[in-house]
């Protein structure tokens, strides 16, 4: 019964060893999906449903991208699909897109593989005529993604590094503090880990500035039907899925958000060495 | 034979149906009722007195010609009789399973107006159990093509039986599906114990035998709107279900550990947790699992816990025995895998720990004068408050309407509740063309009910299709603000 697997067409390695970039032929999804909106995928018949930003939109090629870090099995298991390859399933677009607008200074600001969905939000504001700051942050040099990509949709590009291996040393708000300080700025737009948004959200605050976070719960449906992606906004319980997932970064109960991404910790850590375990009797007998 | 049927002596009672074991079926997704033999099947065609004025088929929603069909069964033809099901009902199978005869055909039989009325529901089931076994499923006629398209949103039984209906017909059917596999509720929500998954996608296999495509992943209101179906397809019919879990508002609801039961559901059937980690979705089950609410659902997710492992598995119901609105046979069958009932209790708070569930606070409930829904309204008792120790709760209290669709959709008139409002006997909305039926429309109901909203709209689909002069009938304008 099933005929809409969705084919990728193109994969490529963007920080080693295991971040990569996959392109998909899904022109309907293409055709429709907005900056901020983000797929659901199940890659295969026992596989799980995770939720996954969009990193590109390519209504034209009738393409979508998707920035993928091996984390736990199904990433691991993503990682491994070659140009060529199916998914079984990618649902979408889901969530509401970013309330593009010109509004003078918007600064985008994202950690780790985070800066990857920032990358059609930066285009879509810079399209809209505001000025464009990043402000990226990393670990180290080595860890950085996406920073030529942002170049070409951004005005300025901030990168900073925790070990000061490249760019301002410390982590992404000593950058993006340094940014607030000119006073100019209408909207910071914020992606990636909970506790780099929080902390974003913070500094924010003290400058008062409007800030809008993505945030990232667990998610079994992603349109509204089953509730797990549960988040606290203003003392709200909203559903991160259909009523966001951007929401204003300091309204968000993050403690909250991060003590519920941690409900299945040891469940995925079973699946996931379960996995590592074949799959390394599986190379084994290649 | 029928007047030979009448003079012989009726055995009073219906033929009772094998069931797995209770203790051992609380520890298995297997199916508890095990359905008729043939002998036990034929004994209990035989209750059937084929009466002058049969009753029971006005009590059917979908219109199964009851009384056909179980003359069929009396003389052992039984694919004449999934035939005759069959041709009115998409999915016996299922129906056989989870209808609720005992308040639709069952409770009018005459049977049963002095003994116990005749199994239906278990006749049904088994005719099309045998035709999965043993039969050469018969190709549904369809009509000439009339070169008419219909888009159907959600393929729960709503959008099943609408489809089913308009492609024999002859119109060209496309079912949108936000999920990765159709069948909606039946898919996600009825758990295998109740009603293998198996069943559900063969009888849904029909569909793709009648020619209609079921596009899945498509979730109507964000791939593409009702308006954009519009531009594409002659009509649309919005079958799209309820969906929208309700929360009690109450403290500690967001700890972990605390779900709702469509989440709790939808992981264990539609992602099959109960597998892990042979299939990748886990579920939390703990040892003590309380279930608030006392519907079908509610029986539903209990029952689930305690299969999922859980050493004690409660219903926590804020009225009484008499009010709970679940099904009596799932009472019963909760009672026989001994679950806890907390009947007359109701949650005031979720006490949590290190952000997870340890307990939930609850206060005893007495009944009061009668509400709006004519029930006795249950009053807290002051004072009265104790705490029930669980690692898990899942709250199951009914759900409200899902806007993905309704607030998507340009001049789609809605009640207050935020369902689309629809003509009862002809699923009209207040757009053109566009029909809508079942939870979206009524809020949560049953399986049957949505397949019966289905038939009718799809019937005054046709109608509209084919440009055949209109019956009398309310507007949806009139029926407007009815729950």
């Amino acid at each position: 019964m099933k005929s809409d697997l969705t084919k990728i067409l193109e994969t490529k390695l963007i920080r080693e060893p295991d971040v990569f970039y996959f392109k998909l032929d899904a022109p309907a999804i293409a055709r429709k999906a907005k900056p901020g909106q983000f797929v659901i995928i199940r890659l295969n018949e026992q596989g799980e449903r995770i939720p996954l930003s969009l990193a590109d939109i390519n209504p034209d090629e009738g393409t979508i991208s998707l920035i993928v870090m091996a984390v736990g099995k199904t990433t691991a298991e993503f990682v491994e699909l070659k140009t060529g390859d199916e998914i079984s399933d990618v649902c979408g677009p889901l969530g509401q897109p970013t309330h593009i607008e010109k509004l003078g200074k918007v600064i985008v600001s994202g950690g780790g593989f985070g800066v990857a969905p920032l990358f059609p939000i930066a285009r879509a504001f810079k399209a809209a005529g505001n000025e464009v700051v990043c402000v990226m942050g990393a670990r180290s040099a080595d860890l950085l993604i996406y920073e030529d990509e942002m170049q070409t949709v951004c005005d300025r590009v901030l990168v900073t590094t925790d070990d000061g291996s490249k760019g301002t040393k410390g982590v992404v708000t000593v950058a993006l503090e340094e940014e607030l300080k000119k006073g100019d700025t209408d909207l910071v737009i914020c992606v990636g880990p909970a506790i780099m948004m929080k902390f974003v959200a913070f500094t924010t605050k003290n400058y008062n500035v409007k800030t809008m976070v993505s945030l990232n719960p667990i998610m079994v449906d992603g349109s509204g039907m089953c509730g797990a992606c549960r988040v606290s906004v203003g003392g709200e319980t909203k559903f991160a899925c259909t009523d966001g997932p951007e929401f204003d970064g300091h309204q968000v109960d993050w403690d909250l958000l991060m003590s519920r991404q941690q409900m299945y910790l040891s469940e995925e850590k079973e699946s996931f060495e379960a996995w590592k375990a074949r799959h390394a009797h599986l190379l084994e007998t290649s | 034979m029928a007047e030979e049927r009448k003079r012989r002596k009726l055995i009073p009672n219906r033929t009772p149906i094998p069931e797995q074991d209770p203790k051992k079926r609380g520890s298995n997704f297997k199916e508890v009722s095990l359905g008729y033999t043939t002998e036990q099947a034929l004994e209990e065609a035989e209750r059937c007195i084929r009466c002058a004025k049969p009753q029971c088929v006005k009590g059917c929603p979908v219109g199964v010609q009851i009384g056909d069909f179980i003359e069929l069964v009396q003389e052992k033809n039984f694919q004449g009789a999934i035939d005759k099901i069959k041709e009115t009902n998409i999915l016996p199978a299922v129906c056989g399973r989870v209808c609720p005869q005992e308040d639709q055909c069952e409770k009018l039989c005459v049977v049963g107006k002095k003994f116990e009325p005749v199994a239906i529901g278990r006749l049904e089931r088994f005719v099309a159990d045998w035709e999965r076994d043993h039969g050469q499923k018969t190709k549904p006629k369809v009509a000439k093509s009339t070169g008419k398209t219909v888009a159907i949103v959600g393929s729960g039984p709503a959008g099943v039986t609408a489809a089913s209906d308009l492609a024999q017909m002859g119109h060209k059917v496309t079912v949108f599906e936000a999920l990765h596999e159709p069948g909606g509720v039946l898919l996600y929500g009825i758990p295998e114990f109740r009603l293998p998954k198996s069943i559900v996608a063969e009888e849904i296999a029909c569909l793709t035998d009648l020619g209609v495509d079921i596009q899945t992943n498509a979730v109507v209101g964000k791939l593409m709107t009702v308006d954009e179906l519009m531009e594409d397809f002659d009509a649309v019919f919005i079958g799209s279900g309820a969906g929208l879990p309700n929360f009690m508002g109450i403290d500690g609801e967001n700890l972990n550990g605390v779900y709702s039961a469509n989440e709790f559901l939808t992981r264990t059937n539609l992602m099959k947790a109960y597998d892990f980690p042979k299939f990748d979705t886990p579920i939390k089950v703990g040892d003590r699992v309380a279930v608030v609410g006392g519907g079908n659902v509610a029986m539903d997710s209990v029952r689930t816990a305690l299969r999922l492992g859980a050493e004690e598995a409660i219903i926590v119901y804020r009225r009484s025995d008499a009010e709970l609105p679940a099904r009596a046979e799932e009472v019963h069958h909760a009672h026989e895998e001994a679950i806890r009932f907390e009947l007359l209790t109701s949650p005031t708070k979720v006490i949590g720990e290190d952000g997870w569930v340890k307990a939930i606070e609850c206060v005893r409930m007495e009944l009061g004068e009668p509400d709006d829904s004519g029930r006795r309204r249950p009053v807290p008792i002051k004072g009265s408050e104790f705490q029930i120790p669980v690692n898990v709760v899942v709250m199951s209290i009914g759900t409200g309407a899902n806007p993905l669709v309704p607030q998507s959709t340009k001049n789609l008139d809605l009640n207050k509740w935020g369902y689309i409002v629809a003509d009862e006997e002809t699923g009209r909305t207040s757009r053109e063309g566009v029909y809508a039926g079942g939870d979206i429309v009524t809020g949560s109901a049953t399986v049957i009910l949505a397949m019966g909203a289905g038939r009718k709209a799809a019937g005054d689909i046709h109608r509209y299709l084919m440009g055949e002069p209109e019956p009398e009938v309310e507007t949806a304008a009139e029926v407007k603000n009815q729950p």
